[in-house]
This record gives structure tokens, sequence and C-alpha cells, in this order.
């Protein structure tokens, strides 16, 4: 037996080893709740030193380009003390664009923005193994990050937290084939999965061929999946064909599209709404009023004309000013002032036939009992301005 | 002499041939190629394929040919390199345990000091490595993965060129007798 074990040693080694990390990973397996011990162990003493490096890093540059870069410019600055004025505002122009487009700066306001409630993470290391689309942020359960929380940026969702350790957090990628997230398009409510692809763009999967889902349209979280609050940008349209049994649908995702630096964990989500689409017949054209053409030069009635609106424009006579305006002519044709005739008078004629040159002005007082004389001048061409 | 003989002298050759390094060497190396593939690939997206950790248990195990010393290399590195990844702890270590074990193996009947030699090598325990991690993947774990077959033998042509370079330079770490 000795000999065949030495005979066999390697071999018998080697199968130890492998069968002892297959009981390791069978028990991991099984319980995947958990997180063990050695993985704090090991995140806890690599993410100090990932952060030194990091903060060397960061102060060697700092120097290089606060003191060494700085002193060449500002030799350069000393021959060209003539265009001071002007580089000063261009300076300020400069650094204004430079605030805006800070990410930090810009995060910061997303947070302050947000309903949910968030904590800003940078990112200090990628997860081991080739294709990992995993990351490290620098916060961890000490501040609250628990697993299974959702990590975004501003531009649209990145991951959710796989793991929280005490100083550190891993986050999968929306890009990771086990990466899922409840998602709903913006034009037609059109709700999916969300699934990553290993690489580059992700997929929304389960959308029937029925389903309305064009090119470049929008998908936000629909809040389903109780990992991200309902309402945040996932990202655009790049394909969508049908497909055997659902539509294939190729999504790319706004929150890596430009880099990862810095990321907000969703701590607390709170669901907001998916912002409508700006369609067309919601922005209506309301235009100046219409010039005063030759029929608008004599006003309905002198009251109109003398009685702009708000904005100065004459009042349009409505089909009640007309009638009375119409009533009021055949009165003034006839002698008939009215509300003014004693009981017992003649009654005004309303069949009485005016005709074009019968109208007289308004301005002149008509004898209540006479027909009213020829017109002194027709009308026509300038307003009364009683 | 007979076969048994010359293959026996062969071995023992090779035996002798044994490269011998300092405790911080087999430490901080292995340490540093884990940090590296954790940290560089930050900044430079692209050396993410590059597998560090790999090459040098691949590097440890040819060098010292001992079956049982590069199993172990291969499953320290393996597991280091998994408590840093989302994968369950073994999956890397597994793989690496098999790894270190048949490169300690081959040490003991190739000269493993040509450099076109450890080009085939590094090409051919970077394939070896992606394809036992996806059996494993598949077999253990259940996930639905392709194997990448293309994709595996650029990369494992690159990590091969870079492996000639990396053993060039770990050769002068080793302890001169």
């Amino acid at each position: 037996m000795e000999t065949l074990l030495n005979r066999y040693r390697n071999i018998t080694v080697l199968l130890l080893v492998i069968f002892a990390q297959l009981i390791l990973l069978a028990y991991q397996v099984k319980n995947d709740s958990d997180v063990r011990l050695i993985r704090v162990w090991a995140v806890t003493a690599v993410t100090p030193l990932a952060r030194t490096i990091e903060g060397a890093r960061g102060g060697t540059e700092g120097f290089l380009q606060n003191y060494v870069f700085l002193r060449d410019t500002h030799s350069e600055n000393e021959h060209m003390r003539t265009e001071l004025g002007r580089l000063k505002l261009e300076n300020q122009f400069l650094k204004t664009e430079l605030a805006t487009a800070d990410r930090a700066k810009a995060l910061q306001a997303f947070e302050q923005r947000s309903l949910s409630k968030m904590i800003a993470a940078r990112v200090i290391a990628t997860a081991t193994g080739a294709s990992a689309s995993a990351v490290f942020v620098d916060r961890g359960s000490t501040l609250g990050v628990e697993k299974g929380m959702g990590v975004v940026t501003p531009d649209g969702i990145v991951g959710k937290v796989l793991a929280a350790y005490p100083t550190a957090s891993l986050v999968l990628l929306a890009t990771d084939p086990s990466f899922a997230a409840g998602v709903v398009s913006q034009k037609n409510h059109v709700r999916g999965i969300l699934k990553g692809i290993g690489h580059g763009n992700c997929r929304v999967d389960y959308v029937q061929n029925e389903e309305k889902v064009e090119t470049g349209e929008w998908f936000y979280t629909s809040g389903d999946d109780r990992i991200f609050p309902k309402g945040m940008p996932v990202g655009q349209v790049t394909a969508a064909r049908p497909g055997n049994p659902f539509q294939e649908i190729s999504l790319d995702p706004a929150g890596l599209a430009s880099g990862l630096e810095e990321v907000l964990i969703v701590l607390q989500g709170v669901h907001q709404e998916i912002p409508d689409l700006k369609t067309a017949s919601q922005d209506v054209y309301v235009g100046p009023p219409p010039p005063a053409g030759p029929a608008d030069a004599q006003p309905a009635s002198a009251q109109d004309a003398s009685n702009p609106g708000a904005n100065g424009a004459p009042v349009l006579p409505t089909d009640a000013d007309k009638i009375r305006e119409h009533y009021k002519d055949i009165g003034d044709a006839q002698g008939h002032k009215f509300g003014e005739n004693p009981p017992g008078s003649k009654p005004v004629d309303f069949n009485f036939q005016i005709k074009p040159g019968d109208k007289p002005p308004a301005a002149k007082p008509v004898p209540s009992a006479k027909p009213p004389a020829a017109p002194a001048a027709a009308p026509t061409a300038k307003p009364d301005n009683q | 002499m007979r076969y048994s003989d010359e293959h026996s002298l062969l071995y023992g050759q090779r035996e002798t041939q044994i490269s011998r390094f300092k405790a911080w060497v087999l430490l901080l190396v292995p340490l540093a190629a884990i940090l590296f593939q954790v940290y560089i690939p930050l900044f430079f997206q692209f050396l993410a394929y590059l597998e560090l950790p790999l090459i040098v248990t691949v590097y440890f195990a040819l060098m010292r040919r001992s079956p049982i010393g590069g199993l172990f290399v291969g499953a320290f590195v393996g597991l280091a390199q998994d408590s840093l990844s989302k994968n369950p702890l073994g999956m890397f270590g597994i793989t690496k345990t098999i790894v270190g074990y048949v490169a300690a193996s081959v040490g003991l009947r190739l000269d493993v000091d040509h450099p076109l030699i450890r080009l085939i090598l590094g090409f051919f325990f970077f394939v070896f490595h992606q394809f036992i991690f996806w059996a494993l993947s598949r077999g253990l774990l259940g996930q639905q993965v392709a194997f990448e077959t293309q994709r595996t033998l650029v990369l494992g042509l690159l990590n091969a060129i870079v492996a000639v370079s990396l053993f060039h330079f770990l050769d002068k770490l080793k302890e001169r007798a």
C-alpha cells in the first residue's frame, strides 16, 4: 500500500487538492447568500493596497501637474501678458465648462435631484479573470452598502452590488451575462428583461414580436426587479428585429458608455415616473393676430374699435354683437331709439331692409320721429370715434 | 545502454536542473501578477486580457519541475484570484491546480529554457486553462457560456508572447547555485 502511494504520490496529491476545492466550491454554490471569510480577508488586504497605489499615483500626477507643469505654464504666461485679459475671460469660460462637465459634480447634482438615497463611490479595481465584467468600488458594508443594491450614474444604470465587504464592494456590471434587470420602453411602455452579453452591448429579452420597439428608443428601469427604482435610464436600442420566440433587441447601456470612474450606489430607491416623449402635437404655436385688411378697416362697431383687447388688438365681434348691431341700424334707419321711445309710439319694423347707402353714421344723433336723411358721408373709409 | 537506463538518466538530468527561488520571490511575484490584473485594466482596458497569474503559475511550475509544488502554486494563485473575482471560490483554484500540475510534469520532460518551447507552452497552457475553466463553468455551475475558439487562440498567442518576455525577466530572480 505504501509503495503504491509512493508510486502515485503526485497524482494522489493532485486529486486530493482538487477534491478539497470541489468541496469548497460545492459548499459555496449551495449557500450563495453568505460572504466567505477568505473573500473578506482578501478584499480587505488588497483594497487598501490598491487605494494606496491609487493615492500615490494621484499624488504624483497632482504634484507634476500642480508644480512642475505649472511652472512652465507660468513662464509661458509671462510671455503672453498682453493677452492676459482675453485669456482670463477664456479661462473663466473654460473653468465653467469644466465644472459643468466634472463627473463628481454631476454625480452630486444627480444625487440631490434624485429622490432615491444614494452614496457616491469610486471604482478602485477590476475583478480578476480575462473576461471579468465586475469592478470593486471603495464603499462597503460599513457605510450601509448591501448585496443586491443597484449602482447607477446620471447617464444610466451600471450594475448591482454582488458582494459587500467592510471597506469595498464588488459590483457586477450590466454587461455581464449573469446580470438581469426589469426594463420598460419609453414610447410604447414595452416591458422586458435586460441581460448582459459579456461585452459591449446588452440585450432585452422576453419582448413579444407583436410589441413595437424602435431603434433609438430609450429603455428605463421598470422597478419590477426591486434592485433599481423605476424611471432610471438604461440605454438606447441599437437594433430590434423579430426573433423566435421573442424579439432580438440590442441595447447600448448608457451608464457604461463613457467609462467608469465614479458611481452612485442606490441605498434606498424611490420610484419615479418615466419621462414622457415630446410629440409635435404638444407644442401649440400661437401666431400674432392677422394684420388689419380692408374689411377690417371698418370695425363692426365703434365700441369694438375703441375697446381693444388686453394685447392692444381690436376685439373681434361675436354673432350676438353682429345681430345687435343689425337691429340698431334698423332702428336708426326708422328713427327709433331703443329704450327711449314713449309708450304708444310706432314700433320698429324689424323686416325693414337697409340699403347699403342708408346706413347712417352712428355718430350723428337722429331725430326720433323722422326718418333719417341721406347719409352725410359714407363711413367706409374711417371708423367712427364715438 | 537500455532504454530504461537512458530514460532514467534524462529524467535525472532534468531533476538536477530544478530552479530555486527565494521565498519573497515566490510570494511577491504571484501577488504582483494578481494586483496587475486587478488594477492596471482600470487605465488600460485591453490589458485585462493578460492572464499574468496564469503565466506566473506556469513559470514556477515549469522551473520547479515538481508536480506537487506546481499544483500547490496553482492552487494558491487560483484561490487568491478567485477571492477577487465574481466566481465561487475554487473555479480558478481547480483550473490553475491542474495547469500547475501538468506544467510541472511537462517541465520534467522538456527543455523549458528554450524561447520557442516557452512560446509554445505559453500558448498551450493559456488555451488549456481557458478550456478547463469553460468546462468547469458549464459542468459545475451550469452556466450556458460559449467557448470562443477564435478569440481564445488570438489571446493565447498574445499571452504566449508576453510569457516569453516575462519568463526571461523571472529567470533573473532565480537563486544562483
